[in-house]
């Protein structure tokens, strides 16, 4: 099988400062990958590699057999913290609909483009049902909760059947049962649909059941395989360059204590 | 003329289209309904409302100007509100939305200045064809033939590029960030917008003033927005909405003999009141 996502001793750097470097990893199809580490590491730097939005400093990087940018009709994505207040007058539906149509130049016209108007509208009434906002998807957006408006934003991702779907922190801003049943969703899309899933997080927690690996990122470099190899005292010591300490606690949940930044990960 | 109101409409109408300049300010005033309601939605969508206010006051200056230097105005409203686009767009760090509220000082400096320098070029200017009056609270008479099939080609041209860019605008304008990882010309489009927004801005100010153009741009808008979140029908409903103020204005200001403007705003903003009650009391 080959790598969905490979990188060879890559680079990146915001003007004369290196983000991280050396970074060797591969990503299979229907992996489901965890990206974590202190703010500021990279994390969503990461992502925007994949995307194409920016270039490596050094090495190389493939995206679905292709240079980054190039097969981006099948990557679906995420972006980091947004929201829709409540004067946004929109449907959630026509928001799904903007991941399938949105960059197609001219204005759709009322009683036009019958045959392919039906499959889309069938496209999208698919997703909705899929990651379960059939309920909400006909209000404003600016009205539907956080959760709410997360689901209806993954089904934007996910609406043009992607084989790669980039989740920019998903879960920030999420209370706990919401966070556990948008990891639990993205991860029921990784097995049923074989899509690769790189997921972007704070807290590794709600995560745990489902993560095939981990990518780390911290101090300028990143370590990655599976979360038993990757969230450990000695390697999360070696990668942050300090002493840092992985606590297991009595109900399963990790907690890394002592990291440079002094983000923890506990729930939150 | 003795306008008298009889209550059978077509009575009234007759009476109103029997003056040629009723017909040029009718024609003028659908026009610039029609495409400010289009634009004005995106503007709502984009929030970009003291932008919008700010090209307006712009043009001001660019209608007295002409006057002083003899040119037609319309030349002048379009020159300007341009012009104050273009500044805008390359202007602002990033021709974006953000750098522009951050800069809203700057932006209401150069709109106050427009206004005071509009104000200098009439009193310079001296004639009595035009007054301060008329060119920022706007008046039904005196709009020619010339000046409608002018807005009629700005108009046709107008509506013509927002729906040649209005999908990847409607993703731009609600959901920047993943518009943009999707490769859509995110500034380019803020741009082209800007320019768009300079043309109705320049359009609708002939009519009802620099001042008050929010009423017929951005108003309508907002009040059909409110009425209802499926995208088809509030640009329908915008652009109905933008008719009937501008008819209704236009028919009262004539029998009444009280200003355009007034009319406009008054119906404008009760039309809003009315969307954002009933909104209120669905929920």
């Amino acid at each position: 099988m080959s790598a969905v996502v490979a990188l060879r001793d890559a680079a990146v750097a915001h003007g004369e400062a290196t983000v991280w470097s050396g970074v060797d990893l591969d990503l299979a199809a229907g992996e489901f990958v965890g990206v974590l580490g202190p703010n500021g590491a990279g994390k969503s730097t990461f992502l925007a590699v994949l995307l194409g939005l920016l270039r490596l400093s050094a090495g190389s990087a493939s995206v679905l057999g292709a240079a980054p940018g190039e097969r981006r009709e099948l990557i679906g994505y995420l972006p980091q913290r947004r929201s829709f207040d409540e004067s946004v007058r929109v449907r959630g539906r026509d928001i799904v609909a903007l991941g399938l149509e949105g960059t197609r130049w001219g204005t759709p016209l009322p009683l036009l483009g019958g045959r392919r108007r039906a499959e889309v509208r069938a496209r999208i009434d698919a997703v909705l049902e899929d990651v379960g906002a059939v309920a909400y998807a006909d209000r404003p957006i600016g009205e539907c909760s956080g959760g709410e408006q997360q689901r209806l934003l993954i089904a934007q991702a996910l609406v043009r059947s992607p084989a790669l779907l980039l989740l920019d922190e998903p879960l920030e801003s999420l209370d706990l049962p919401n966070q556990a049943s948008v990891s639990a969703l993205a991860a029921r899309f990784c097995r049923e649909h074989g899509i690769t899933v790189v997921l972007v997080a704070h807290d590794v927690n709600p995560l745990l059941p489902y993560l095939d690996r981990v990518v780390y990122f911290a101090g300028g470099r990143a370590v990655a395989g599976t979360p038993g190899q990757v969230i450990t005292t000695a390697t999360l010591s070696a990668l942050y360059g300090a002493g840092v300490e992985v606590l297991a606690r009595s109900d399963g949940r990790l907690v890394v204590v002592g990291q440079p930044d002094m983000h923890t990960h506990h729930g939150h | 003329m003795n306008p008298s109101f009889s209550a059978n409409p077509i009575t009234d109408l007759n009476e109103l289209l029997q003056y040629p300049f009723m017909v040029n300010a009718l024609a003028a005033a659908t026009i610039v309904a029609l495409v400010g309601a289009l634009i004005g939605w995106f503007v709502v969508l984009r929030r970009e409302s003291f932008v919008c206010h700010t090209l307006s006051v712009m043009s001001f200056p660019g209608a007295s100007g002409a006057a002083l230097a003899g040119l037609p105005l319309a030349s002048g409203y379009f020159a300007f509100a341009l012009a104050g686009a273009l500044a805008i767009a390359f202007g602002s760090r990033a021709g974006a939305r953000r750098s522009l509220s951050h800069e809203s000082a700057v932006v209401g400096s150069v709109g106050a200045a427009a206004l005071a320098l509009g104000f200098l070029f009439l009193s310079l200017y001296g004639g009595v064809l035009e007054s301060v009056e008329t060119l920022l609270f706007g008046s039904s008479v005196g709009i020619t033939v010339g000046q409608v099939r002018t807005l009629a080609v700005v108009g046709l041209l107008a509506a013509t590029a927002l729906a040649a860019i209005g999908r990847p605008l409607f993703y731009a304008s609600i959901d920047e960030q993943a518009a943009r990882a999707d490769g859509v010309p995110v500034r380019a489009l803020a741009i082209a917008f800007l320019v768009l927004l300079g043309l109705a801005v320049a359009a609708i100010a002939q009519i009802v003033g620099v001042l008050l153009t929010f009423a017929l741009l951005v108003a309508p808008a907002a009040t059909a927005q409110q009425l209802t979140s499926r995208i088809g029908l509030s640009l329908a409903l915008a652009v109905a909405l933008a008719l009937l103020e501008a008819w209704a204005a236009l028919t009262l200001s004539y029998f009444t003999n009280l200003s355009l403007g007034f009319y406009v705003t008054s119906i404008a903003l009760a039309l809003y009141a009315i969307a954002r009650a009933a909104r209120e009391l669905r929920r």
